[in-house]
């Protein structure tokens, strides 16, 4: 095997047995060690998931109190379970368990690196109704006001995403703006010195909103009639 | 969900998010062997070297690993490669240039805990690049490394002949030059915004 | 308190009592960071909070305790040869177990620190100190020294942590420090700000040294008779 690193002369080779025997051992315990904490933390781990994405749901959708995640693929909308692939979403039920929206993840590059969001939609008023930022490695002091703004945040309580009329896309794009320049209610107004962030935040809801939107409008009656047993309650 | 341009991440790679001046990875070797230049640039190319071999075999090793659900093995793999990837590249070294190899000494078996070859390996995987794209992100943090150990030894050569006072010397000038250096760099930050 | 110098194997004579400078050692005259220079990577990039790095080095502290101890009862069953790979695989494994744990403990913390938490098993000091002591020391005193090791870290973490986060966000362990018309010094939390204020303690320690030893020589010279 390899000597790694010593210029220390070794007397003799001892037995490579020997050698063997000890690494399978090391081995043997080490795996055995991580197995064991894994599958013990595993559940742990998958409940903190949970919580923080029901946490982001049930924020950037109002009025909602639970949620539970189907996944778009290939066209038709499934239980996670179901498939491999494809895109997820979270359907969010109102007090009464009726479908009251949808909310998705966006990503787009920033300043510094992605940023990582989850936006909620809900199709009565055909918008945007809020967004969380998940994950940001901005300007601390200027590209994170994009979490704080809340002139800013202030954009997305209605931020209108309606369906063209062809089924396939948004009608408008939506776009974030030079600050003050907004005249559409597709549009977001940015942070003056926090330009390039703010146009990321855009184009990550619009990057996501361009393709699942328009397929949620597709199932909408399949939503909301046959209401779907949301796995988590809230308080 | 966007993907990135080749181009994109390797420049990011290189310049802006640079592993060592903004990521501060594969710091031990940045002090230790930025002495001299002779030494430093050599250094980089074995690490740039390193990275190249562990970012493709990480790449099919973590493939294995998801295919048969055992992703918890992965940073013992992932160790257990790059130590064998720098004792390919010892190996080599002595038999192209055993003068080199002498001369960077230690530092060469130290590549292993150079938590910048780790650190591409993990990052490569959190981005889920494919295999091409985590070819050209290998090559841009190699070269960002090596330009910024190369740069920080041009520094520090012209320094020994400078005036300083005596309590700065040593590694708290070379920490203030980092800081410089990384500063600077900032400046590449939004490339390909 | 001057007598012990650099390095601690050269007490290789069957020292197995645990003296009071097994712990002291990490924590002041061989503190890993600022001594030993070991293990930089994380003291720059997890420091720009104080609760980040606070985290930081309990995590490596856990991992140093549990592949020190691991290595040092083996020790005497592990062949020359394979020695380093066998000290990594056990740190590799630990650090496993911590990132785990982390993740079930507070996903948060665990997103604020990133992959650093996995590099753990790239922190020179840890592969370091098994091999310059814990393979040569029984448990209970390799135990001991890691644990002044660990915390001797930590207290690093903490000094850069607590500088780059009153310094860049005007708070501490995230309560405001300073009134709202404080201007926060960003780029001390960002990557500049880590070197920069590694390079003031390094600077600070070191003049506090250096004033030692003149005050030292000046009391050999006033001793001693003429000479020279």
């Amino acid at each position: 095997m390899s000597d790694m690193t010593n210029t220390q002369a070794a007397p003799q080779q001892p037995a490579s047995t020997a050698m063997i025997v000890t690494l399978s051992l090391i081995a043997a315990l080490s795996g055995f060690l991580v197995v064991s904490v894994y599958q013990f933390t595993k559940p742990i781990i998958a409940e903190n998931k949970r919580l923080a994405i029901e946490q982001a749901v049930l924020q950037v959708i109002p009025e909602s109190t639970a949620y539970q995640p189907m996944v778009l693929d290939n066209g038709k909308l499934m239980k996670p379970g179901e498939t491999e692939g494809g895109i997820t979403i979270y359907v969010a039920y109102d007090k009464n368990k009726e479908f009251i929206g949808v909310a998705a993840d966006g990503q787009a590059q920033g300043y510094q690196d992605k940023i990582q969001l989850i936006y909620g939609y809900k199709p009565a008023c055909e918008c945007i109704t809020g967004k969380k930022i998940i994950k940001l490695a901005e300007t601390p002091g200027l590209g994170d006001k994009i979490i704080t703004d809340a002139k800013f945040n202030a954009n997305f309580d209605a931020l209108s995403a309606k369906i063209h009329k062809s089924g396939t896309k948004l009608a408008h794009k939506i776009v974030a703006t030079n600050p003050g320049k907004k005249n559409f209610p597709w549009q977001i107004d940015s942070i003056s010195g926090a330009t390039i962030s703010s146009v990321a935040v855009g184009k990550a809801i619009n990057d996501s909103a361009q393709v699942i939107l328009p397929q949620v409008n597709r199932f909408l009656a399949k939503l909301k009639e046959e209401r779907y047993e949301p796995v988590i309650q809230q308080q | 969900m966007e993907t990135e341009s080749l181009s994109f991440i390797f420049f990011n790679a290189f310049l802006a998010n640079n592993f060592v001046l903004a990521l501060f990875l594969g710091l031990c070797p940045f002090v230790g062997v930025s002495g001299k230049l002779d030494t430093a640039f050599p250094m980089g190319v074995a690490t740039m070297f390193v990275m190249l071999v562990s970012s493709v075999s990480a790449y099919f090793i973590n493939w294995i690993l998801m295919s048969f659900d055992i992703e918890f093995l992965r940073l013992i793999s992932y160790i257990a490669l790059i130590a064998s990837a720098v004792q390919l590249v010892e190996m080599t070294l002595k038999k192209l240039s055993p003068a080199l190899f002498r001369s960077l000494g230690i530092f060469l078996p130290l590549i292993t805990t150079n938590c910048a070859i780790l650190g591409l390996a993990l990052f490569q995987t959190f981005k889920e690049y494919n295999f091409l794209q985590a070819f050209v992100y290998a090559l841009g943090a190699g070269a960002g490394f090596t330009l910024a150990i190369v740069l920080m030894a041009g520094l520090r050569e012209r320094l020994q002949l400078a005036k300083l006072p005596s309590a700065s010397k040593g590694l708290a000038m070379s920490m203030m030059l980092g800081g410089m250096l990384s500063l600077a760099f900032m400046g590449f930050a939004g490339l390909g915004a | 308190m001057s007598q012990s110098s650099n390095n601690s194997n050269t007490e290789q004579v069957a020292e197995d009592k645990i003296t009071s400078s097994t712990f002291m050692e990490g924590i002041w005259e061989n503190n890993p960071v600022f001594v030993m220079l070991l293990g930089l990577c994380p003291v720059l990039a997890v420091t720009n909070s104080t609760i980040n790095a606070l985290a930081m080095g309990l995590a490596t502290m856990f991992v140093l305790l549990a592949s020190g101890g691991l290595v040092s009862i083996l020790r005497n069953h592990i062949p020359k040869q394979v020695r380093i790979a066998t000290y990594i695989i056990i740190i590799a494994t630990f650090v496993t177990i911590v990132d785990y744990l982390i993740q079930a403990i507070s996903l948060e913390l665990y997103n604020a620190l990133g992959a650093f938490i996995q590099l753990i098993v790239a922190n020179c000091m840890i592969l370091g100190r098994a091999e310059a002591f814990a393979s040569r020391n029984p448990p209970m005193k390799t135990f001991v020294n890691n644990l002044g090791m660990g915390i001797g870290f930590t207290i690093a973490l903490l000094c850069l942590g607590t500088v780059r986060e009153m310094l860049g966000s005007g708070t501490l362990l995230g309560f405001p420090l300073f009134g709202a018309t404080f201007e926060p010094w960003v780029v001390m939390i960002l990557p500049p700000g880590g070197f920069f204020v590694l390079g003031g303690w390094l600077l600070l320690f070191d003049w506090l040294k250096n004033r030692k030893e003149e005050q030292a020589k000046l009391a050999e010279i006033q001793e001693a008779p003429l000479g020279n």
